[in-house]
C-alpha cells in the first residue's frame, strides 16, 4: 500500500476534523513519530553515520592505533593504496574467490531446491543436511575443514590415496589453498541460497503444473517450460546477495590459513584488518576501507544497470 | 517467484504470500502426493538427492567421529569411523573440564540475546513510525536509512574501534553489542510488513480512544508475531556467528564469544585433533538443536529476510 493510499484511507476513515485542529493533530503525530524513531535513529547516527564520516576523515590523516600521528596528510593514503601491490593482490584474491564461489553456490543450490521440491519423502532430512552447515560459526567450519584438509592424515588426502591419486597439500600449497577455502565455503553457506530457491519454487501455483500435465507434458518438460523461466527474478536476487557476500570474504580464509597473511588467500578485508590492527596504521587502513567500499558501490551500480537492460529487452 | 523485484512479497515456505493477519499455517500437500508412480525419473532424483545429502552431512559426521577417538587414533589417519582403541569420550571430558567453553557459550548466548532484543525493538518502533505516522521529512529520512543498507559493516571497523576507545567500551560486552544493533534492512522489512496491515484494525482501536503507543503495542505487535519471529531468528544467527567485530573489540579471554574463543585454542592445542573436533561439535550443538526445534520458522525466516533484504 502506498503512502498516498494510506493517507487517503486514514483521512477517509477518521472522523472529519476542522482545519484548525488538523495542524495541532499533525504536530502531535510528528512528536509521537519522533519518540518512536528516537532509539533507532540515535543508534543509527552513533554507530553508522558517525563512523562513516569519521572514517572518511581518518583516511586523510596519518593516525595510528597507538595515538601517535593524526595530522592531516591529504590524499597521500589513497595515492599509496592505489600504488600498493599488496592491496591490488588482495582485491584480486577477493574477486577470484567471488567468481569461484558464486557459480557453484548458485547452480548447486538450484539443483538441490529442484530435487527437494519434487516432494520426495524425507523433506526435513534434506533441509537439515543442506542448511545445517549454514548455522555453524565460521570458526567451527574452519576447524572441521582444516582437519579434513590436513596434508598428512586428513580425510581429503586419505580419500585421494584410496582411489590411487597423489595427495595434495591443500592449504599449504599456494596453487590450491584458495580452492580449499572455496570448497569449505560452498559447503558452509549453500543452505541459504537453497532455501531462497525452495521458497520461490513453492510459490509457483500447482495449477500450472496440473494444466501442463493434462497437456501431456512430462516432468522434465515441466521443469524446463514452467519452473525455470519463473525463477529468473529469484536467480537475480540470489546472485546479487551471493556476490556481495563473497566480496566480504574474511572469516574462513583468515582462520583456515591460521591467521597468516598469504599472498594467495589474503582478502581485502583481511588487508584492512592487518593495516589497522597489525600495522597500527589507522589512517591507511581507513583509506583502503573506502577503496573497498567504492568497489562494492560500483558492483551494486553495475548490477542495477544490467538488471535495467534486461528489463528493457523483455 | 512470480512477483517482480521492485515489490518483493514476503514469502512463506508453505506456499502463497505470507498473510500478516492470520497465524494459521497453510498445509502444503506435496506436488506428488497421492501418486504412487515410481517412475525412473523419480528414482534418479531420489538417488541424486541422497548422494548430495550424504556429501553435505559427511564432513560434520567425520568431525563427530574424530571427536570420539583417542588422540593417537585421530592422528594415525585412515578413513575408519571408529578408532582402533574404540569409542572414547576423553576429548569431550578434557574440553569440558578446562572450563572456558562454558564461559564462551554463556557470553555468546547473552550478547546474542541482547543484540536480538534491542535490534528487534528499536527497528519495530522505527518501522512503525515510517509506515504509519506522519512527520516532516519522513520520505527523505527513510531513503537515507534505506541507502545505508549497502554499507558493509566491515568497512567501519577502524572508526568504530576508535569510537569504542573514546567511550571506554573496548574489551566490554557493551562494546561488542552496541555497534551490532543497527540493522537498517530489518527496519525496511518490518515497515513493508506494517504497510500491509489493514488500517481498519487500527482505526477501530482509535475510535475507542487508544493512544498510538497502545495501538502499536496491543494491536500491531501481536499481529506481527510471524515476521518478528523471522527477523529475530535472522538477527540471532548473525549475532551468534559474528566473528570480525568481536575478534577486534574483545581481548580478554573470559569475555570472548564462542567463535572468537575457539580461534584462540587452535594454536594452543597444536595437534590435538580429537579435542579440537570435540570443541567444534560442542559449539555447534546449540544452533543445531535450535534448528531442529524451530525448523519451520527458521526456514521461513531465511526466505522472508533474504528476499526482503533486497
Amino acid at each position: 500500500m502506498s503512502h498516498a493510499a494510506t493517507a487517503a484511507t486514514r483521512s477517509a476513515s477518521a472522523t472529519p476534523t476542522p482545519p484548525a485542529a488538523r495542524g495541532i493533530k499533525r504536530f502531535r503525530e510528528a512528536r509521537i513519530a519522533w519518540i518512536f524513531l528516537a532509539p533507532f535513529m540515535l543508534a543509527f547516527l552513533l554507530f553508522l553515520v558517525w563512523p562513516i564520516l569519521h572514517g572518511f576523515y581518518l583516511s586523510f590523516t596519518d593516525q595510528s592505533l597507538t595515538g601517535a600521528g593524526g595530522g592531516f596528510v591529504g590524499g597521500t593514503n589513497y595515492a599509496e593504496a592505489l600504488g600498493d601491490a599488496t592491496m591490488w593482490r588482495s582485491l584480486a584474491n577477493t574477486a577470484l574467490f567471488t567468481l569461484l564461489s558464486t557459480v557453484p553456490l548458485v547452480a548447486i543450490a538450484l539443483v538441490m531446491a529442484l530435487l527437494v521440491d519434487t516432494g520426495l519423502p524425507g523433506q526435513w532430512l534434506w533441509r537439515l543436511s543442506f542448511f545445517m552447515p549454514y548455522l555453524l560459526a565460521s570458526t567451527v567450519i574452519s576447524q572441521i575443514w582444516v582437519w579434513i584438509f590436513n596434508p598428512s592424515v586428513g580425510a581429503a588426502n586419505e580419500l585421494l590415496r584410496s582411489i590411487g591419486l597423489e595427495p595434495i597439500a591443500w592449504l599449504q600449497n599456494e596453487n590450491t589453498n584458495l580452492t580449499a577455502i572455496v570448497i569449505a565455503t560452498v559447503w558452509w553457506t549453500i543452505g541459504f541460497n537453497f532455501l531462497l530457491y525452495l521458497a520461490a519454487l513453492q510459490n509457483i501455483p500447482s495449477h500450472q503444473y496440473e494444466a501442463a500435465e493434462l497437456d501431456g507434458a512430462g516432468k522434465l518438460r515441466q521443469i524446463f517450460s514452467i519452473t525455470l523461466p519463473q525463477l529468473g527474478p529469484t536467480t537475480v536476487v540470489v546472485l546479487t546477495l551471493q556476490i556481495l557476500a563473497s566480496l566480504k570474504l574474511f572469516d574462513q580464509a583468515y582462520q583456515m590459513m591460521g591467521g597468516i597473511s598469504s599472498d594467495t588467500t589474503r582478502s581485502i578485508i583481511q588487508y584492512i584488518y592487518e593495516a589497522g590492527f597489525v600495522g597500527y596504521r589507522f589512517g591507511y587502513s581507513a583509506a583502503i576501507s573506502y577503496v573497498f567500499f567504492a568497489v562494492i558501490i560500483i558492483v551494486g551500480i553495475l548490477q542495477a544497470v544490467l538488471l535495467r537492460q534486461r528489463k528493457a529487452e523483455q | 517467484m512470480s512477483t517482480s523485484i521492485e515489490t518483493p512479497q514476503p514469502v512463506s515456505i508453505d506456499g502463497g504470500a505470507a498473510r500478516p493477519v492470520t497465524g494459521h499455517r497453510v498445509v502444503r500437500t506435496s506436488r506428488m502426493a497421492g501418486k504412487k508412480r515410481f517412475s525412473g525419473l523419480r528414482l534418479a532424483a531420489f538417488v541424486a538427492l541422497a548422494v548430495m545429502a550424504l556429501g553435505w552431512l559427511l564432513p560434520f559426521l567425520w568431525a563427530v567421529a574424530t571427536a570420539f577417538k583417542t588422540e593417537t587414533d585421530a592422528a594415525s589417519g585412515g578413513l575408519n569411523w571408529i578408532g582402533a582403541s574404540g569409542i572414547t569420550t576423553q576429548a569431550f571430558e578434557s574440553i569440558l573440564s578446562q572450563g572456558n567453553i562454558w564461559v564462551w557459550a554463556f557470553n555468546s548466548l547473552w550478547t546474542s540475546v541482547a543484540i536480538t532484543v534491542i535490534t528487534v525493538f528499536i527497528s519495530a518502533f522505527a518501522a512503525y513510525a515510517f509506515s504509519r505516522l506522519d512527520f516532516r521529512g519522513r520520505r527523505w529520512l527513510f531513503v537515507v536509512v534505506l541507502a545505508s543498507i549497502v554499507i558493509p559493516p566491515q568497512v567501519l571497523i577502524i572508526p568504530l574501534f576508535y569510537q569504542m576507545l573514546a567511550f571506554n567500551l573496548v574489551d566490554t560486552h557493551w562494546g561488542l553489542i552496541l555497534p551490532q544493533v543497527v540493522m537498517p534492512a530489518m527496519v525496511f522489512i518490518l515497515k513493508k510488513f506494517f504497510d500491509a496491515v489493514p488500517i481498519e484494525l487500527e482505526d477501530a482501536a482509535r475510535v475507542d480512544g487508544a493512544s498510538r503507543f497502545r495501538i502499536f503495542w496491543s494491536v500491531v505487535m501481536p499481529l506481527s508475531r510471524p515476521i518478528l519471529g523471522a527477523v529475530s531468528i535472522f538477527v540471532f544467527i548473525n549475532a551468534w556467528n559474528n566473528f570480525l567485530w568481536p575478534f577486534i573489540v574483545i581481548n580478554d579471554t573470559l569475555l570472548m564469544t564462542l567463535p572468537v574463543g575457539l580461534q584462540t585454542v587452535i594454536s594452543a592445542y597444536g595437534v590435538q585433533y580429537a579435542q579440537i573436533m570435540a570443541q567444534a561439535v560442542l559449539a555447534s550443538l546449540p544452533l543445531i538443536v535450535v534448528f531442529l526445534l524451530f525448523q519451520r520458522q527458521i526456514v521461513k525466516g531465511v526466505a522472508t529476510t533474504g528476499f526482503g533484504g533486497q
